[in-house]
């Protein structure tokens, strides 16, 4: 493809070419993308072999074309996994994430009934690890890296914020033994632990929450 | 007589809410089961209501365009959100705030509105931290803040660079609840396209299903509107690529006026165009405004590297210009300035058209980790975007469009000019006057949503409750249906040589252009006639690939594009209309010695209201009468 600049970004070089084949009466690649900032999660492809293309902690439309050579092939795919179904060309459905979040990924407070915000302290380490699970922006990339298609880093990553917070206390149980078995439902596999999802996880969400994860499973199980 | 009635309770200011709570009909609970809201859009405005509405037991469905609710655009606000909590203890109070939000919109905003968001604001901090939002907070535990422009007080809550991200997901987490416990539907990649009125009154929507193109029929005893704002009809923005007028500019056309098109907000600090092939521009949150210094060379076309111009030479212009607020001044003044040195000759970078934003001072003074523990993902953002280190070198930024204040005109209860047509957020016009503060979107957003939709809207369903659900069969809805299908078939049937993109970049040019940072009488007229040609350009010469009933991004984007032409005409018309200076709103026209923005209170004290006349017609022009009891408006000054 020629005219590609330095300082494109991925996407920007895909419109380019969605540009050209729109000229020339042809269809274009369908793709989803929206805020171009790396935040909203909309992006979602596999570049040479690795979610989001080779640089770690960027997200496709973060990605600029100077981490590229010049006259390289470039190999696209979507997210490959049986639960994220193709819908178009590079486009796929993600509903299975949506599955999991309803099954317990929230604090069951209704609106206008919360107390001064101050009046629970969370100590600041713990509020920054909160963070750091909270940081997912649900793109799905753990999913299309892992080899069994596990989900288990986007899960664990809710039920790491809400166990590391003192909100997410009354709920702890259910919540977890809810998601998995949703996420199980879905048709997302096992974790195996080769760290995959870390390694491409655009937002360095860590597999220790999956540890953490793994614990809040077993207790729950065990105070049935 | 004017049409408008603005609705604003009896009362003291500080009253009016609190009396209007405990007097406003209600819906008892087995009643609204059987009521039915729709609300189109799932960012904190969209998202917030559905949730709330939902727990409340009204029967909701809520569409977005995106394939989650998650994905709004409200998830990259980046600094803070605003309250008026005082924790800090630096003489913060709902007055200040309120204050502070009159004088920061330049006074074009409602008092009365103003005053119930700032009241509002201390209990969406609640509400967020209740859901799990991870706020920053100190290390005795308690929350930590910091300061945004044009106030001088530390009154905003951050979740570091994402706090746009975590309440969004925290309203998001609320729908996802109602969503388990079947109160809520939600409608991910469909797009309204049409709005359904029955006698008057706002009764449903048309939405198309993005994935298999298919129309579909929704019927709603309310629809609440909740999709965002327009700036894209600059092309060049910071909003999403999808981010678009299309469903308030249905909602115009059959009769919602639309109150202050062309006040538009320009960000002072996002990352300069670097090329034609761009597709949006990237904000680099105000918040670096607190430790970052903004500058030029004080000499022209100056091309020497930052770090070798000695600190005699370089002008550090907000500092200099607005000693009381130096580089905190509100986004507006910022944006001005910065084109004015810019105008000089004494931008940097290859165009020119960029200031420095430099951090070096700040990392000497507090050390290298603070600054990466305060800014560290945006300091990545921009090296990722630009290849350059902004802890070694300064920032470069200019000026980008980013918010829109103007909106569906509401009354008090958020409702538009149709009865049972709600707007909500930053679709609407209602807080922030012409310029809004940072930090204060994502407080109205979920404001709107969380805790004034909740009451206001019972006072109308209260009198729906005889009234069934009616038949998506009924002749309005297949006239709608039919109308909206006429003109996708239309659009297909173009054939044309240019693409939508081609056609969004001229309007954007021309918006950009002749209604942008700076506009003027003349520019205005020329670009009138520029945007009508292009709307003719646009329908007789626009190619669209692929099918109608299928997956066809194209297609959408044709759509939004065709109604963002006509947006932009009205935008133009308001800007002429308006001949004074005020917030956002710059009319060369009218400026002081100094060249601030200079109001014109004797005759433009008011809310413009454009109503819809007909294809071809002008729109006719409404005013709302600003009245300030409590704030008395003076020139603007942050000297």
């Amino acid at each position: 493809m020629p005219g590609v600049n330095t300082h494109m970004s991925f996407l920007e070089m895909l419109d380019v070419l969605n540009d050209r084949l729109v000229r020339d009466g042809k269809e274009p690649i369908a793709f989803d993308h929206d805020c171009r900032e790396g935040i909203c999660g909309m992006c979602s492809m596999f570049i040479n072999g690795r979610a989001h293309g080779p640089l770690t902690g960027t997200t496709t439309c973060q990605l600029h074309m100077r981490f590229f050579n010049d006259g390289e092939t470039v190999t696209i795919e979507p997210w490959r996994a049986a639960a994220f179904p193709v819908i178009k060309d590079l486009v796929v459905d993600r509903t299975g994430f949506e599955k999991i979040m309803q099954a317990g990924g929230y604090v069951s407070v209704n609106t206008g009934n919360a107390p001064d915000a101050n009046s629970i302290p969370i100590e600041k380490a713990k509020s920054d690890e909160a963070f750091d699970a909270a940081a997912c922006i649900g793109c799905g990339a753990c999913v299309a890296s892992c080899k069994n298609a596990s989900a288990m880093l986007f899960l664990s990553a809710k039920v790491s914020q809400l166990a590391l917070l003192p909100q997410g206390e009354p709920e702890r149980r259910e919540r977890v033994l809810n998601m998995v078995k949703t996420h199980d439902e879905a048709g997302f596999g096992n974790c195996t632990n080769t760290g995959a999802c870390e390694a491409e996880c655009p937002k360095g969400i860590s597999i220790t929450h999956i540890a953490r994860l793994n614990r809040e499973y077993l207790r729950a199980s065990l105070t049935k | 007589m004017s049409k408008l009635n603005s609705k604003i309770p009896e009362g003291s200011l500080e009253r009016k809410w609190t009396q209007y709570k405990s007097t406003v009909r209600l819906v008892n609970p087995a009643n609204k089961r059987r009521i039915e809201i729709l609300v189109i859009g799932s960012g904190l405005a969209g998202g917030a209501a559905a949730a709330s509405l939902a727990e409340m037991g009204y029967s909701v469905k809520c569409f977005a365009f995106q394939d989650s609710p998650r994905r709004a655009h409200s998830i990259a606000a980046q600094g803070g959100i605003n309250a008026a909590k005082n924790y800090a203890n630096d003489g913060d109070s709902v007055y200040r705030l309120f204050y502070d939000t009159v004088k920061g919109g330049d006074y074009r905003a409602r008092e009365a509105n103003v005053y119930r968001l700032a009241e509002i604001s201390n209990a969406i901090i609640d509400q967020c931290v209740a859901q799990g939002v991870p706020f920053a907070r100190e290390y005795g535990g308690l929350l930590d803040n910091r300061s945004f422009g044009g106030v001088q007080v530390s009154r905003t809550f951050y979740a570091r660079g994402q706090t746009g991200q975590q309440l969004l997901l925290g309203a998001y987490s609320s729908m996802a609840r109602q969503i388990y416990k079947g109160n809520l539907k939600m409608y991910n990649r469909h797009e309204m396209v049409e709005l359904v009125k029955i006698d008057g009154k706002a009764r449903g929507i048309i939405a198309r299903d993005l994935v298999t193109g298919k129309l579909e029929r929704h019927f709603g005893h309310a629809v609440v509107l909740a999709t965002g704002g327009y700036g894209n009809v600059f092309y060049l923005s910071t909003n999403a690529m999808g981010s678009n007028g299309t469903a308030i500019w249905k909602a115009y056309k059959q009769g919602a006026f639309f109150g202050n098109p062309c006040f538009t907000q320009i960000h002072p600090t996002c990352i300069p165009v670097s090329g034609d092939y761009q597709s949006k521009l990237t904000l680099m949150s105000e918040s670096l405004r607190n430790d970052g210094r903004v500058w030029v060379p004080k000499g022209k076309a100056d091309k020497r590297k930052a770090e070798e111009i000695p600190d005699e030479e370089r002008d550090y212009y907000l500092e200099r210009r607005y000693p009381a607020f130096g580089n905190l001044v509100p986004r507006d003044v910022a944006s001005r300035a910065a084109k004015q040195v810019c105008d000089e000759g004494r931008g940097v970078g290859p165009s020119g058209l960029a200031v420095y934003l430099d951090f070096r001072d700040s990392i000497k003074r507090l050390g290298r980790h603070v600054i990466q523990e305060r800014y560290g993902n945006l300091f990545e953002m921009y090296e990722k975007i630009t290849g350059d280190d902004p802890y070694n070198t300064p920032m470069r930024i200019y000026p980008a469009v980013h918010y829109t204040m103007g909106g569906l005109w509401v009354d008090y209860n958020l409702m538009t000019t149709i009865p049972g047509l709600y707007a909500l957020g930053e679709c609407n016009f209602s807080d922030h006057g012409a310029n809004r503060l940072g930090a204060s979107a994502l407080m109205q957003g979920l404001a709107d949503g969380y805790f004034v939709i909740p009451y206001t809207i019972g006072d109308y369903l209260a009198d729906e409750i005889r009234n069934p659900a009616t038949a998506t069969t009924h002749p309005a809805f297949e006239e709608a249906e039919a109308k909206v299908k006429e003109r996708i078939e239309k659009l297909m049937n173009v054939k044309g040589n240019q693409t939508v993109e081609d056609l969004h970049k001229k309007l954007g040019k021309i918006m950009w252009d002749y209604c942008g940072m700076a506009r003027n009488e003349e520019g205005l007229k020329k670009a009138l006639g520029m945007i009508r040609e292009l709307k003719k350009e646009f329908w007789s010469d626009v190619k669209i690939p692929g099918e109608i009933n299928d997956y066809n991004n194209e297609l959408d984007k044709a759509g939004r594009v065709a109604d963002f032409i006509e947006l932009g005409e009205l935008m133009i018309n308001d800007a002429l209309m308006r001949r004074e200076s005020c917030g956002g709103h710059f009319r060369e026209e009218s400026q002081t010695e100094e060249g601030e923005a200079k109001r014109d209170d004797e005759n433009f004290s008011f809310v413009a209201a454009w109503e819809f006349a007909g294809d071809g017609s002008d729109p006719v022009l409404n005013k709302e009468p600003l009245t300030f009891d409590v704030v008395h408006p003076t020139q603007r000054s942050y000297k």
